[in-house]
């Protein structure tokens, strides 16, 4: 039986408009990204209506996941040259006497994320690489009961060493009231009384007054 | 893929110059090219977060001598946020604590708590436009943003208003915290705080789910 011969073609396409097109959103990717920071517990914000964007320098953020633990996040200022976050971790260890090396400071002001831990604790965290065993000494999130309220530490220090930050909470939608209430009371305690609540854009209909 | 280069054979001993192709092989690039932008897609963060801020009013410390404000009784509306989702209210405050005034249960949606604030706002609202409405017809000229502040101070300065007072049940989440406020800001609340749910008003929520319970239709 005679083959049938398919006409042989070239297997190749032209692909420079393909790469043209990937260079273009490559580019723009490039451009427009801000890394999105991994959270050490998931959270998912609450919807509202407020278009307000959040501040990008000179912020300490409260994290609250939905098992009622409590974490804490503040960034370098303005600029990473001030430093802020190096001097807040060696304010906040003086008075739990614990001192830090240069070094530990530098891994510190690395660190992106929120973290939530004894302070006791904070010493592995920053020596460790591992992610499995800074989950573990995670677990327990920050200690803010009245006997030993380190979020309070954390939040005097931080307002010392950096007087322009501001609050912001962010809250899983079914965290408990109770932990958000006693947070709220520790902001206020140190004098802060402005927040922003960080939550998603929600699209409502709103109908102003009636008639 | 290999390039496939084709080339002439000579038959002489004379050499040709080789006859290139200008083809390049771009699929590595391609490659490349996907694995970035797939990179870059699943990091990035495209909408910044959205924040919503309040003001709580400052905390009296108890060597204060300050006395807590006071406020009308006719003004008031009480706020309870209570367990599953659900959001009861009463005007006035508890007169009896042996007979508390019966909560009325509603709901986060459009017809639920939203119809009733607006309801009670209805009287500063109208205030409100026909004092925007005087502004612009005196000086026509006038900016957007001075408009805002003149009536933000006069909405500040009026007495009519409710007052909401925001009280969460012990099972509350924060969400309907985060919804609440942002019903305040939609409704254009002036005045509303976050205070602290009291015994009386506890007892209240258990009665009322008590209540909604026995009897889910209601």
């Amino acid at each position: 039986m005679p083959k049938i011969k398919l006409p042989t073609k070239s297997p190749r396409i032209d692909m420079t408009p393909m790469v043209d097109l990937f260079s273009v959103v490559l580019t723009f990717l490039m451009l427009t990204t801000t890394m999105r920071q991994p959270e050490p517990a998931p959270v998912d914000t609450p919807f509202s209506v407020s278009d307000k964007t959040a501040p990008e320098a000179n912020i300490m953020t409260v994290l609250i996941s939905k098992d009622s633990r409590v974490f804490f996040n503040f960034d370098n200022g303005k600029d990473t040259a001030f430093h802020f976050k190096g001097k807040i971790l060696t304010e906040v260890g003086k008075r739990y006497n614990l001192t830090f090396t240069p070094e530990e400071v530098k891994q510190f002001e690395a660190y992106p994320s929120s973290f939530g831990m004894p302070i006791q604790n904070i010493k592995a965290f920053i020596n460790t690489k591992d992610a499995k065993e800074r989950e573990r000494l995670q677990e327990k999130g920050m200690p803010i009961d009245s006997t030993d309220n380190q979020l309070a530490s954390w939040i005097f220090a931080a307002r010392t060493v950096n007087p322009a930050i501001q609050a912001c909470i962010k809250g899983d939608s079914d965290a408990p009231y109770p932990i958000v209430k006693r947070v709220l009371d520790i902001l206020q305690d140190k004098n802060v009384n402005r927040f922003n609540l960080i939550t998603n854009l929600e699209a409502t209909k709103v109908t102003l007054s009636a008639e | 893929m290999g390039e496939i280069i084709q080339e002439e054979k000579s038959k002489g001993g004379k050499k040709r110059p080789k006859h290139h192709s200008t083809h390049i092989d771009m699929t590595p690039m391609v490659d490349l090219m996907c694995l970035l932008i797939t990179f870059f897609m699943l990091t990035t963060a495209f909408s910044k977060s959205k924040v919503m801020e309040i003001v709580l009013p400052e905390k009296i410390k108890k060597n204060d001598k300050v006395e807590p404000p006071k406020i009308a009784e006719s003004r008031t509306i009480n706020i309870i946020l209570g367990p599953e989702n659900k959001v009861f209210w009463y005007p006035g405050r508890v007169k009896d604590s042996k007979n508390p005034p019966a909560l009325q249960e509603t709901d986060y949606s459009d017809e639920g708590i939203r119809k009733i604030l607006l309801d009670r706002n209805k009287l500063l609202s109208k205030k409100v436009a026909a004092f925007k409405e005087q502004t612009t017809k005196e000086n026509p000229a006038i900016t957007r943003d001075s408009l805002l502040a003149n009536i933000k101070r006069f909405k500040k300065a009026d007495d009519s208003g409710p007052i909401v007072l925001i009280k969460a049940y012990k099972e509350a989440r924060y969400a309907n915290i985060v919804d609440i406020i942002d019903e305040m800001e939609i409704c254009s609340i002036v005045r509303y705080a976050l205070v602290d749910i009291n015994y009386v008003e506890d007892e209240m929520v258990k009665t009322a789910m008590a209540r909604s319970t026995s009897n889910p239709k209601q």
